[in-house]
């Protein structure tokens, strides 16, 4: 059996080591040896976007990466975007709007969400359906999630 | 399982002869993940490609023909601007695939080694006469990209070979590309038919095309019947019905959940049609 690999990330803005098995996911870590169990695995085979993070800004499913490529990455989670108290504008909207029942797609629709926003502020409801068309949700049947992104972003604009 | 980050492509390659048991090259990893999960393959050796200098690099070479790293995402592809009007049929075709998620880590290079007879990129890199370095035991070698993809999850790769490289050809003048498929819902499937076209005009006459036909045979076909229908011509409506036919005809499809022979049959004529006058209009400049 393999050693175990020792890496060093950064998760949401703090340096992190590790050490990991080469064939565990980045979820596996995050949740598992980071304990940031925020991250919720769905299919696991990157169809359902429940896992997804960013790294180096970018959307991606931890369940399609392995930890060990996270070394020098930087990786933002759901546990990054309320800051202490205060709920990001997304969380916020999202409650307001009732965006979510069970929640175990939450995590990963407001990360999406988050990056969306960072690159288009002012998305069309198509645009947001697309950039969102990774993110299964079983519950809501999406219209609360779409409507609860264009409040954010409002908001969002109207703030800055 | 031993993971490896190999500093250039030697090194990836003598890894990969050396290795005693099944290796895995992971670049975006969206196919090998996925099967490492579902217990279809254990790699002894996985050797990750990203470290190797150059792999994230697209780059315009000086007889306007483009080089792309084997790391290069579908989602820098999209958002890289020269190089998207320069191939927009192969930039659309590699963004169809998956989700945001998905195209923030998958590469074309992966989609061809995959060898998945749907993979969309694929009919987009043939019709654009896309050609791949391979760096391997007895040296570096270049191929055509359709001579890569041998039969459904097999290629021509041989032990201790990997891609090293993508090589798109110029543009040139009056010349467009483009790639349709069909599936039953707007997003986030996989292609019943796709189709690359790519043509060169001369005086709004076709002097050049290439068509490449997915998920209707065991490997993506490039199809010259379908070139020498539209060479010469003005995209009539015969130039039209007898790229139709030659479409239709080397279809050898699967019949499966997602289209029977005849329902591939008939739509990969559909499609070349549709395709090509896409290609013809982007070559016009319209």
């Amino acid at each position: 059996m393999m050693n175990n690999m020792h890496v060093t990330a950064k998760v949401n803005g703090d340096e992190v080591e590790f050490l990991c098995d080469p064939r565990e996911t980045l979820l596996d870590v995050l949740r598992d040896r980071l304990n940031l169990t925020g991250t919720k695995e769905g299919c696991g085979t990157g169809d359902c976007g429940a896992c997804t993070v960013t790294v180096d800004d970018r959307l991606v499913c931890s369940c399609l990466m392995l930890g060990v490529e996270a070394s020098g990455k930087s990786i933002g989670t759901i546990e990054g975007m309320a800051e202490e108290d205060t709920l990001h504008p997304l969380q916020k909207k999202f409650v307001e709007h009732a965006a979510l029942q069970c929640g175990i797609c939450t995590p990963g629709i407001l990360v999406a969400a988050k990056n969306l926003l960072e690159k288009n502020p002012d998305p069309n409801e198509q645009q947001i359906r697309y950039w969102l068309a990774g993110n299964l949700c079983r519950c809501t049947g999406y219209d609360k999630i779409i409507r609860a992104v264009q409040d954010a972003a409002k908001e969002m604009r109207e703030a800055s | 399982m031993n993971y490896h980050t190999p500093s250039n492509f030697s090194d990836a390659s003598a890894i990969a002869s050396s290795s005693k048991g099944k290796t895995r090259f992971l670049a975006g990893g969206t196919d090998v993940l996925v099967q490492m999960r579902s217990d279809i393959i254990t790699p002894d050796d996985l050797i990750d490609v990203k470290k190797i200098q150059g792999v994230k690099d697209i780059t315009k070479n000086k007889d306007g023909s483009w080089t792309l790293g084997i790391a290069v995402t579908g989602a820098e592809m999209s958002e890289h601007a020269e190089f998207k009007k320069a191939w927009p049929g192969l930039v659309e075709a590699t963004d169809l695939i998956g989700s945001t998620q998905i195209q923030g880590r998958a590469t074309i290079v992966g989609n061809l080694c995959n060898g998945s007879p749907a993979a969309d990129s694929v009919p987009a890199q043939i019709a654009a006469g896309a050609t791949v370095s391979i760096i391997g035991p007895s040296g570096e070698r270049i191929v055509a990209v359709e001579d890569i993809p041998t039969g459904p999850s097999k290629t021509s790769l041989g032990k201790g070979e990997l891609i090293s490289a993508i090589h798109i050809p110029d543009r040139g003048k009056n010349a467009g590309d483009a790639y349709l498929r069909f599936i039953p819902r707007t997003e986030m499937d996989i292609a019943v038919v796709g189709c690359g076209v790519s043509l060169r005009l001369d005086n709004g006459i076709i002097a050049e095309a290439r068509v490449a036909l997915g998920a209707v045979a065991p490997t993506v076909l490039l199809v010259d019947e379908c070139s020498k229908a539209l060479i010469g011509t003005k995209l009539d409506e015969t130039a039209l019905k007898k790229l139709a036919r030659a479409a239709e005809n080397a279809c050898n499809p699967i019949n499966d959940k997602r289209g029977t022979i005849e329902f591939r049959t008939e739509v990969a004529g559909v499609l070349a049609v549709r395709t090509a006058k896409k290609a013809y209009d982007r070559a016009q400049g319209k």
